[in-house]
């Protein structure tokens, strides 16, 4: 028996992302009385896959072989499955990102595993099975049971500590012959910005809303990002006027982050809105109108124009952090 | 070429969800009840893949699991304009109950190209479309903004983290679609829903397969402390509350 859990490079590094997912793999192990086997697809430096240890992984799997470097669902689906097989998982943990939600579905029918999907902590129980997890777009939670003997839970991004164990894991090379014709996905071309902070991986989160009146008010936002690290976002709204770019869109409809801080300038806060937003640990919302919905989801709050509190949070940012 | 529009009925997310029977059932009174938002987009491309003559698109079906409740919402997807739509006789029981009906439909009468949604706004699983791939054994591509088909090749764009891919791949597949897939859902006009009334609808009786999965109990959120609020003459009071209380900056 063992915990296995699908950890993600991104070209040959890890990322918060991936030691959270081995945190949380090593803690399930522990109330299963076993061990968390990391896994990774691709090529991964030994001393980059040793990091993994840090938080508690007890062996560590590398996969590799010619035709892995691209996500083909159904390859990189037997990859797991054939290393879960050996190492006797009963459950494996991915997270619930763009790769977790290409890959938990398709491992539960090849494996006959019920999948806890979106969970935002450890199991409420073991015997029998029992996750947590957000339903009705925030507007609800659920204990649900999974029944099967095997299981896959996909873990919300951001919604578990870090948690160091050292470990001296060996490494384990695995690799993977394709069959001709076996990856069936061609990719032509990728397009990625470079240099940004990514809106996944983002701790602070900088958002206007129609509030912010027009897209030439936007440059004190971007620099209240730039200084405290931040990623910026925006409403439904603003990214279909085209005020800003359709990757910055939050909500039902758009992005689903967790960061710890998430600014609110301008944004009304419809429950469509908060799909995408309720679980960062904080919500600051700056709106004119005293009775706006988002101050019902926020901890802390300012009634006024956000265009003339914006250069007065930037000036009380720069005192504090002695910039 | 034929598409599968698979629909699931959702409540409207500005319903006020409400449980009885000891926080283990939904409320079903006073829910609104519509097509799932990202279902009533993959219609919509489905459709406008269909209107150009040169795809030689024959017909675009919806498929859905559910009980007879669910039928108004099955008219509204063919007001818009899907030509017919079958529908599993069962109460959508999990994601991997519901995949394997529509799978056993798609063996009996094959579609080359199969569109889920990302998620649907109830239980937020994001799983049918990559579970029924597999139960069909053919390819799935996650997370897709683009979807068209050019020289007779299938045409899809896959987010990534930061970007994106542009890729291709051989039919039959599912494309499990998110934003950008189309920019406005279709909505039904007058003909449509006149159109609507006869159009075929064949209703199926599942086939025996367990759920995987159960909801115990239902919770509702936690009220959470009135917000707390600062001089807007003075954020650097706020900025303090984030750096030494909350400590996230
Ligand atoms: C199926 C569906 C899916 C949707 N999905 C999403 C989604 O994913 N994401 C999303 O964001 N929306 C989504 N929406 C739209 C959503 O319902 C709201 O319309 C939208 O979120 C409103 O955006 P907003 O808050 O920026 O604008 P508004 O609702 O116009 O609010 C502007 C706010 O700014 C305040 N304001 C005005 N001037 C100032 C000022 N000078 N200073 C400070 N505050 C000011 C106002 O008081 C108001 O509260 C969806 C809708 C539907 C039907
Ligand atoms: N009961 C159902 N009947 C048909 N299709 C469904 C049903 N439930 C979910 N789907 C499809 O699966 C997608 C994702 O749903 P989910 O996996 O539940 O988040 C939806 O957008 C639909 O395309």
């Amino acid at each position: 028996m063992s915990v296995l859990v699908f950890t993600e490079n991104w070209d040959g590094k890890f990322k918060k992302l991936s030691f959270e997912l081995v945190s949380y793999a090593s803690k399930l192990a522990e109330m299963l009385n076993t061990s968390a086997i990391a896994m990774s697809i691709g090529t991964v430096a030994d001393d980059e896959l040793q990091k993994l240890g840090k938080y508690g992984a007890a062996k560590i799997i590398r996969a590799t072989g010619e035709g892995m470097n691209i996500l083909d669902n159904q390859t990189w689906v037997n990859s797991i499955s054939d290393i879960a097989e050996k190492e006797k998982a009963t459950v494996i943990v991915l997270s619930n990102n763009i790769m977790g939600k290409a890959l938990a579905p398709r491992l539960s029918v090849r494996m006959k595993a019920g999948l806890g999907a979106g969970v935002s902590g450890l199991p409420k129980s073991t015997e029998p099975f029992v996750v947590y997890k957000k339903v009705f777009s925030g507007n609800a939670f659920a204990d649900v049971l999974i029944r099967s003997e095997k299981k896959i839970l996909t873990l919300s991004q951001n919604s578990f500590q870090l948690l160091e164990k050292p470990e001296v894991p060996e490494i384990m090379n695995v690799s993977v012959s394709l069959e001709a014709g076996a990856v069936k996905t061609q990719v032509k071309d990728v397009q990625k910005q470079t240099g940004k902070i990514l809106l996944t991986d983002a701790e602070v989160v900088v958002s206007g809303g129609r509030g912010m009146k027009s897209p030439d008010n936007w440059g004190p936002l971007l620099e209240l990002a730039e200084l405290l690290g931040a990623a910026t976002a925006c409403s439904r709204p603003v990214s279909d006027e085209g005020w800003r770019p359709h990757e910055e869109h939050t909500g039902q409809t758009g992005k689903i982050i967790a960061p710890n801080l998430y600014f609110a300038f301008g944004i009304s806060g419809a429950t469509q809105h908060l799909a995408g937003v309720s679980s960062s640990k904080f919500i600051v919302a700056i709106n004119s109108d005293k009775d706006a919905p988002i101050f019902e989801a926020a901890q802390y709050g300012i009634v006024g124009d956000a265009i003339k509190i914006l250069p007065k949070l930037i000036e009380a940012v720069k005192e504090i952090k002695g910039k | 070429m034929r598409i599968l529009v698979c629909l699931s009925n959702v409540p409207d997310t500005t319903t006020k969800v409400k449980f009885i029977d000891n926080l283990t059932k939904l409320d079903t009174g006073g829910i609104q009840w519509v097509i799932n938002p990202w279902d009533e987009l993959s219609l919509t491309r489905a459709l406008e893949l269909k209107d150009d003559a040169a795809h030689n698109i024959q017909q675009v079906t919806i498929a859905h699991v559910g009980l007879a409740g669910s039928e108004p919402t099955i008219r509204k997807a063919l007001a818009i304009g899907a030509d017919d739509a079958i529908r599993v006789n069962a109460d959508p029981r999990d994601a991997y109950f519901v995949a394997a009906q529509l799978a056993e439909v798609i063996k009996i009468n094959p579609y080359d190209i199969i569109l889920c949604g990302i998620e649907s706004s109830d239980y937020n699983g994001s799983t049918v479309g990559g579970m029924l791939a597999e139960f069909l054994g053919i390819p799935s591509v996650s997370s897709v903004s683009f979807l068209n088909i050019e020289n007779g090749q299938v045409l899809i764009h896959r987010e990534i983290d930061g970007g994106k891919e542009i890729l291709t791949l051989p039919t039959p597949f599912v494309a499990i679609v998110q934003k950008g897939i189309t920019k406005e859902p279709r909505i039904a006009a007058m003909r449509g829903i006149m159109m609507a009334r006869t159009k075929p609808m064949k209703v199926t009786e599942p086939v025996a397969t367990g759920p995987l999965t159960e909801v115990l109990k239902y919770e509702l959120p936690k009220p959470h402390a009135a917000c707390k609020f600062f001089d807007p003459e003075h954020p650097k009071q706020l900025v303090e509350m984030l750096q030494n209380e909350a400590k996230v900056i």
